[in-house]
């Protein structure tokens, strides 16, 4: 322990900030806002077109409440495995760190294999990007957001990867904190959507 | 517990070493100073400046007299665009960006921004963009849709060029976006001792602004321009209105970004002359407080008068009135700044070296285009302006006599404390006063032209219109332009053949960066100045006595002088090649979106692999 508290007292020298608040995570705050313009105007956009679709399959045809309910508590289920993660390495708990790391990445991969599945489903049902209004907007919509999860499953493995050659220590739990916000940041942008887009109904 | 230690050979595992060049063509490659990158925005900004104002000069030729046939109307349309998608996005933002990324540090006191890897990264995105976009005059045409790219005009046209558009615009506002949140993370988190916000430079001020509309802006014309190119290049039905789509979706995402974009454009050019009018007034900045709080003011009323640019879109009068009155409101704090400047000149013990003719030019030709964007405002009025040289008028004074005065006078200004060479005045003055002139002769006329009904974009008139005379006295001022800018060109050449040795502080000033040598060394201070006031640097030379009279503070008397104790290390970020690396893979993946999907995944790969590299990446050799 001592031998790392060396090595990292140079770090945390420079990490005086003005606000007292580490860069990374003021930086990880303000894109997060910024990330939050790129989905209002995706979701606007949504909105702005609900029910002016000329052709179908509209969304009644296609929606499957239930399963979505079920992929969308499968994904906000995920945000708790990793509170439980980021509070592992703060007790300087590894295994138990990479353990609910793992797990919230598999959450997310239900999640986002779920999307797969649905997506393939509506395809069937005869809703391409291409067929209307509705499917447009309805998988870039979706699709950015499955994007976004699927970057966020990308930088779990990456620091569960990173705990085994000691790269990932107690230290670094800001590392962690930061995954987490984005993964929080993502699961709520899902709770928006999945109003907007299944609960909300669009009338005839 | 040996779990937790850290096994000391896993500190420094990285792909390669890191690089160690400190001169010649690597070190500029994989620099991550953010002095070396704001060389490096500013002169590929100038470079692209000299194009876009290539273009501008075809147009010119095209319109010097009637029923010319230069430029093919198709031609036409390509150069129109690309003159604006340069100088907006290629020009003015990076040129801003130039002084942003050089001043920020020293200003607020600091060895360099708060990632500056990130920072390379910006600039990288940034270059690849411009790049992407130009390369479409090789590879089946060039945009030509007009800077703002209406739909369904830009979907429908059969040619590549708005795909190009807006995927090269997608790029740039990557770079834009980590820019911002770097930057604003740098004012906000690395401050000098003693540098509270209201300490700040109003450079730094309206700096943070700026990187704050981006970050709220840029998404927005992200998906906009998302949902362009899905409708052209997958056939998604956005703006398609035989599907139920609407065009005029298109028109509010991009206004709602247009709109803080103007203000993205001209506050930097606001901060410059904010530091260059005191300085030779030999006065503080009248009203400090109330230029940012103005500053501020506008970044929030911004987002809210993107409809001024859709009156005739035919929203209906609650819409416009509404859009109306928010514009009025938005000038307001606007004329507060115009009065702080004029506070400041006021009673002034003035000098008129150029960076002072150019601010003062920046203060009375803006003041010309915020008159005439006033009566944009009035909603019967902007019907009979809108797309007509009146509006093409109205925003080259804002815009080019607005903030690409303020960024001349910022490169006289600071040239001395880049470069340790300054300028010469004498062909800096003919500069100033030919370029002034010119300015005149090519945009006031415009005001005239559009009233007289000549519309935006047409690639000729007939004769009978009577428009030929105006059109003339345009094309020769433009000429003239292009002149002082060969003049500035000049300047430069001759003062890098004479050799360095500028004082620390020739123009007697007032903000931290005059503290240090010029130019600056790489960790730009040896110590790290403890901010006591606003205008700190002054306070270290200057004392009031009691009368009120201001006396030099004799050398070292003020105690505060930096003392540069000598041997101890200052550690600065080693350069790195993930940078480049990481935005050559963006540049790839750009051209895979539009030619084929390997390629697209192959510069995903290169994306990726610079990314890992880059956070695996030890943080010295």
């Amino acid at each position: 322990m001592q031998e790392s508290a060396a090595v990292h007292a140079f770090e945390s020298e420079h990490e005086a900030t003005s606000t007292g608040l580490p860069s990374t995570k003021l930086a990880m705050w303000i894109f997060l806002a910024s990330d939050v313009l790129l989905f209002g105007a995706l979701i606007t956009s949504y909105v702005v077109y609900r029910g002016r679709s000329v052709v179908g399959p509209y969304p009644n045809d296609v929606f499957d409440i239930p399963y979505t309910s079920v992929s969308s508590f499968v994904l906000l289920a995920s945000s708790l495995t990793m509170v439980l993660a980021l509070s592992s390495i703060q007790r300087g708990d590894l295994p138990r760190m990479r353990l609910w790391l793992l797990a919230t990445a598999l959450l997310g991969m239900t999640f986002v294999g779920g999307q797969v599945y649905e997506f393939t489903t509506f395809y069937e049902e005869g809703l391409s990007l291409t067929t209307n209004l509705f499917g447009t907007t309805f998988y870039v919509l979706t699709g950015f957001h499955g994007t976004h999860v699927a970057i966020g499953i990308l930088m779990l493995l990456s620091v569960f990867s990173l705990s085994f050659g000691g790269r990932v220590t107690q230290r670094d739990s800001l590392t962690v904190e930061l995954v987490g916000l984005y993964w929080h940041f993502v699961d709520i942008v899902w709770i928006v959507i999945f109003t907007v887009v299944y609960l909300v109904p669009t009338g005839p | 517990m040996a779990s937790v230690s850290v096994p000391s050979e896993g500190v420094s595992r990285g792909l390669f070493r890191r690089p160690t060049a400190t001169t010649g063509l690597w070190s500029w490659l994989t620099t991550v100073d953010h002095k070396k990158i704001g060389i490096l925005y500013g002169v590929t900004s100038f470079a692209f400046f000299i194009v876009g104002g290539s273009e501008a000069l075809l147009i010119r030729l095209q319109l010097a007299q009637p029923n010319q046939e230069l430029l093919s109307p198709s031609v036409y349309n390509e150069v129109f665009t690309m003159h604006g998608i340069t100088m907006v996005f290629l020009v003015v933002m990076p040129l801003s960006a130039a002084f942003i990324n050089y001043l920020i540090p020293l200003m607020i006191g600091a060895r360099d921004v708060a990632f500056p890897r990130l920072n390379a990264f910006s600039y990288w995105a940034f270059l690849f963009g411009g790049i992407f976009v130009y390369s479409s005059w090789f590879l089946g045409g060039a945009p030509n849709g007009g800077w703002f790219g209406y739909a369904p005009n830009a979907v429908l046209d059969p040619t590549r060029g708005m795909t190009f558009y807006a995927i090269g615009l997608l790029m740039t506002g990557v770079a834009s976006t980590v820019s911002a949140v770097n930057l604003a993370v740098t004012i906000l988190n690395m401050r000098a001792p003693g540098m509270t916000l209201f300490r700040m430079p109003v450079f730094v001020w309206m700096s943070l602004v700026v990187q704050f509309l981006l970050a709220f802006s840029l998404p927005i014309i992200s998906v906009a321009l998302f949902e362009l190119l899905f409708d052209k290049r997958f056939g998604t039905h956005f703006f398609d209105s035989v599907a139920g789509g609407d065009p005029v979706l298109w028109q509010h995402l991009f206004w709602l970004f247009g709109h803080p974009e103007v203000y993205i454009l001209v506050l930097p050019a606001m901060g410059i002359v904010s530091e260059i009018l005191p300085v030779f007034s030999r006065k503080p900045l009248f009203g400090y407080q109330f230029v940012v709080f103005s500053g501020i003011a506008i970044g929030f009323i911004g987002f809210g008068v993107w409809v001024h640019h859709m009156y005739a879109v035919g929203l209906g009068p609650i819409a416009n009135t509404a859009f109306g009155i928010s514009t009025i409101i938005i000038a307001v704090p606007t004329g507060v700044k115009i009065f702080n400047w004029l506070g400041t000149m006021w009673k002034g013990d003035l000098t008129f070296p150029t960076p002072m003719l150019f601010s003062i030019g920046f203060v009375s030709m803006f003041i010309i285009g915020g008159l005439s964007g006033v009566t944009h405002s009035v909603v019967p009025s902007d019907y009979q302006q809108t797309d007509t040289y009146y509006v093409v008028a109205h925003f080259h004074y804002v815009l080019f006599g607005g903030a690409i005065f303020g960024l001349f006078a910022g490169m006289f200004y600071w040239w001395p404390k880049a470069f340790g060479r300054k300028l010469s005045e004498g062909l800096g003055k003919v500069t100033f006063w030919t370029m002034l002139v010119g300015f005149n002769l090519t945009f006031g006329p415009m005001h005239i032209l559009g009233l007289q009904g000549m519309p935006r974009r047409i690639q000729t008139y007939p004769e009978e219109l009577g428009l030929t005379f105006y059109n003339l006295v345009s094309t020769v001022g433009a000429f003239t332009i292009a002149v002082s800018v060969a003049l500035f060109l000049v300047n430069v050449a001759m003062t890098h053949r004479k050799p360095r040795g500028e004082a620390a502080d020739p123009w007697d000033a007032r903000t931290l960066e005059w503290l240090t040598t010029s130019p600056p060394p790489e960790h730009n201070f040896d110590e790290i100045p403890t901010v006591h006031a606003l205008d700190e640097a002054w306070h270290r030379k200057y004392a009031e006595t009691e009368g009120g009279a201001v006396v030099p503070v004799p050398a070292g008397g003020s105690g505060l002088e930096a003392e540069y104790t000598g041997a101890h290390a200052i550690h600065m970020p080693s350069p790195s090649y993930y940078p480049l690396i990481a935005s050559l893979g963006l540049f790839v993946f750009g051209y895979g979106v539009i030619f084929s999907w390997l390629l697209a995944g192959a510069g995903a790969v290169v994306l990726l692999a610079g990314l890992y590299g880059w956070a695996l990446e030890p943080s010295a050799e």
